[in-house]
């Protein structure tokens, strides 16, 4: 081959494996940053992984807020209708949260089955409720439903 | 009565978009002038009904007319004028009516400012963007229109999103939208070219200059949204790779890539193919922005209540453009020669590589924004995409692109001898080297920081290597009086652009990392007259204090912030209370500067004067938005650059002559 072609050849082979590298660090780095989201159904139901970063979300549960001692760290717990799960977090929450309302959170179930929030979403519409959320009520309706219909069934 | 006019001049409007979109394409092909010629008036005609029903509505805000049912969404007596017009584009239905506005002011700009253009090819191009009209007046017409009456007549409107009661908002949208829409002009431009098998450097000189003025703009509207959540949201982040704020950055990476490729394509001839697929695809991008954000079928801060068939709507009027537009180019790209041939070593090749790294994040921004659709749609699970991700995303790639940055402007055209580029980057790549070891040393902060010596190292290069550009540039000038010279003379607006666009890249890339990496914050509850000390300022809070505004009710807390002894600020955060939509809304105090911004929300009341609050120190802050700025007046220096419109002065007597041949099928 032409030295001057040779070269040519290195250098394009170069920048395609430095390329490829790239993309597949990038892509690695991709699976590690999904973030599930579950509904306090299957957070109750030990379908979440404990420990590792997720999303719940649900409604709010009225009357259920509770601030600690420090004044920074809230309790509430967060329902779908079915199950609960109580959320721990520490800061401002956002000025949108309030009970009864949808919100999002994203952090870690402990062993407790506490889930310890690292951020609170509540969105800036209040008419708007979060897909994911309004996903998770509709299914736990649905299954009560269904519940109450097998229940009938047996007199 | 008005609203009814504002709905009978947007069905006119729509009239005359498919009149644009059918008649003038149709004579472009065969021969036609008359036809041909009625593409200017009818273009002028549709921008007049399309702006009258935009004044319909904007009348309808002023008096307002709760009897219309989006002003009754939107609009309230109590609301200050500036924001009854701004609510104008508060929401759905009056965003869409200003895109349908911004395209049609686009076709009339074309119309206007390109007369130098062969009647045939403005005839394709203002009838594509007729096309696209279409879709969009149709879509207010049949899914979303804001002049839909309501009965009972409510007595008072449900006001603006109080968020969006703000200055930085008001002008946020109609930026953001005149950069999306503008890169339908791009789009317009390469269709009429693909359809005429006419892709040459003249195509590219045409739409380099409106490329280059929506990418302005789209920089500016990226710009203004990142300030404004910053100030707004009261988080303290200004980028949170939100899907939206994604839908607007993807565009702006293909246009990025479309301004350089376009570069080559003037320049050199060579990428026509490439060129057009970019202007394909950076409109595409920003049509699927708008389809993201309006329907609703991701979760983000800026969604709005969905409504599935606007969605199926958009995403059928997507498929449709996108479907067409790479079938039309599939069809007639294999036609078009290859133009100007380049050796390895050449600037083309330094912008071959920029653009597939531009590329390459695009996709990757693309691939995580869709994957949580993708996810749910196969049934694998709800998902979101981390903000992590992202970030470590950039860091791989955008290093590299800063590297290429730095070379491509000091190469040769077509050939360059790899000793001769060597030696001119001796000097840079050993200052910048060296830069970036000091400032990664553990004397300015705790630690070595390999990030921050990164940051300065690839700052520096650029610096350097746009220094040594510059110098090259001015010894055949004159010194530095030349500049002026060149400017006003030489038309070399697209050099010093290209010199200050890439300085702002610098300046941001400080901006961001001091940012990220030596920001601090603290979550506090404080009691009036206590004092906390961060990042070597004292903040003491002294209370809190309630307020009447015009239209809400607010605490207004006050924080004195000291430096030592001195006192550097008041600052007055607020908590308000809007009265009509009853939300709180959050308004930070910031103390501005040029090396730090000092940053305090505040939170709740905590009982016995006690407030939650929330305290940061960001260094270098606003050198994010300072290089923000500077990429745009970059952008305006290289589109206001005086050689197109000499070029094209000095080719209209040649193209006069050609006439309708000029632009027909080959």
């Amino acid at each position: 081959m032409h030295p001057k072609r040779k070269k040519r050849l290195y250098l394009i082979v170069l920048m395609v494996i430095g390329i490829g590298i790239g993309i597949g660090l990038t892509l690695n780095a991709f699976n590690d940053n999904l973030m599930f989201f579950y509904s306090p159904t299957e957070v109750v139901s030990g379908e979440a992984p404990s420990g590792h970063p997720i999303r719940i979300g649900g409604l709010v549960t009225t009357g259920s807020l509770k601030r600690q001692e420090n004044g920074l760290t809230v309790n509430f717990d967060v329902t779908d209708n079915a199950e609960t799960v109580n959320v721990e977090y520490t800061g401002i929450l956002p000025d949108l949260f309030r009970e009864g309302q949808g919100i999002i959170a994203r952090g870690k179930l402990d062993t407790d089955g506490v889930f310890v929030a690292d951020e609170v979403l509540a969105k800036h519409d209040e008419n708007y409720m979060p897909p994911e959320v309004a996903d998770a009520l509709q299914t736990a309706h649905e299954e009560g439903v269904e519940d109450m219909n097998q229940r009938g069934a047996i007199p | 009565m008005i609203p009814e006019l504002g709905n009978f001049s947007l069905i006119l409007g729509l009239t005359l978009g498919l009149v644009l979109a059918v008649f003038p394409m149709i004579g472009s092909l065969n021969n036609t002038p008359a036809w041909v010629a009625l593409a200017r008036p009818t273009a002028w005609g549709q921008f007049f009904f399309v702006a009258l029903s935009f004044a319909c509505l904007v009348n309808a805000f002023l008096v307002d007319d709760f009897s219309v049912l989006y002003v009754s969404q939107n609009g309230n007596t109590q609301l200050p004028t500036i924001y009854k017009v701004s609510a104008v584009w508060g929401a759905h239905e009056g965003s869409l009516l200003l895109w349908a506005l911004i395209l049609s002011g686009w076709t009339v700009a074309v119309s206007l400012f390109a007369r130098d253009l062969p009647a045939v090819v403005l005839a394709r191009v203002l009838s594509v963007m007729g096309m696209i009209s279409i879709g969009f007046l149709s879509f207010l017409l049949f899914t979303s229109n804001p002049f839909d009456r309501r009965f009972p007549v409510p007595l008072e409107g449900g006001d603006l999103n109080p968020l969006l009661q703000d200055f930085g908002l008001a002008v946020h949208p109609p930026m953001l939208y005149m950069g999306y829409v503008g890169l339908s002009v791009a789009f317009s431009f390469a269709i009429a070219a693909l359809i005429g098998g006419k892709l040459d450097a003249a195509w590219a000189r045409w739409s380099r200059p409106w490329t280059t003025v929506a990418w302005v703009f789209l920089t500016i509207g990226i710009s203004l949204g990142s300030w404004w959540a910053y100030y707004e949201l009261g988080w303290g982040g200004w980028w949170f790779w939100d899907p939206v704020e994604n839908a607007s950055f993807m565009p702006w990476l293909a246009g990025t890539a479309l301004i350089h490729s376009l570069a080559v394509t003037e320049k050199r001839g060579a990428f026509k193919r490439w060129t057009v697929l970019l202007s394909l695809l950076a409109f595409s991008l920003s049509l699927l922005g708008t389809f993201l954000v309006r329907s609703g079928v991701l979760t983000s801060v800026h969604s709005f209540a969905a409504d599935p068939a606007r969605g199926l709507f958009i995403l059928v009027f997507l498929c449709l453009v996108i479907g067409g537009s790479l079938a039309l180019y599939a069809w007639r790209a294999p036609d078009v020669s290859s133009g100007g041939r380049f050796d390895f070593v050449s600037r083309e090749t330094l912008l071959l590589g920029n653009n597939l790294l531009l590329v390459v994040i695009t996709a990757f921004i693309l691939l995580g924004t869709l994957a949580p659709l993708v996810y749910d749609a196969l049934g694998w699970g709800k998902i979101s995409v981390g903000f992590p991700w992202f970030t470590t995303m950039l860091i791989i790639f955008a290093p590299f692109m800063i590297l290429l940055m730095g070379i491509g402007p000091l190469a040769r055209w077509k050939h360059q001898d790899s000793d001769e580029l060597l030696r001119k980057l001796r000097l840079p790549f050993l200052v910048s080297v060296g830069a970036g070891l000091v400032a990664a040393m553990p004397v300015l902060h705790e630690g070595w920081s390999l990030w921050i010596g990164e940051a300065v190292m690839l700052s520096v290069w650029l610096l350097a290597t746009l220094f040594i550009g510059l110098r090259q540039r001015l010894q055949h000038r004159q010194g530095p009086t030349g500049i002026w010279r060149d400017l006003r003379l030489r038309g070399s607006g697209s050099y010093y652009g290209m010199l200050v666009a890439h300085f702002g890249i610098a300046v941001f890339v400080v901006g961001v990392t001091a940012a990220n990496l030596f920001d601090v914050e603290k979550d506090a509850r404080m009691s009036p007259g206590q004092i906390i000390e961060v990042a070597g300022y004292s903040f003491r809070f002294d209370g809190v204090e309630a307020h009447q505004g015009p239209n809400y009710r607010a605490d207004l807390g006050t924080v004195s912030v000291f430096k030592g002894e001195r006192e550097v600020a008041v600052l007055k955060p607020e908590k308000r209370t809007y009265l009509v939509q009853t939300k709180p809304m959050t308004e930070s105090g910031i103390d501005a500067g040029f090396t730090r911004d000092i940053y305090i929300s505040l939170g709740e009341a905590l009982g016995g004067g006690d407030w939650s609050l929330r305290l940061y120190y960001k260094p270098l802050v606003r050198w994010i938005w300072l290089g923000g700025i500077l990429i745009a007046i970059g952008g305006l220096l290289a589109a206001t650059d005086k050689r197109y419109r000499m070029a094209i002065r000095h080719r209209a007597s040649v193209l006069v002559k050609g006439g309708l041949a000029a632009g027909g099928r080959p």
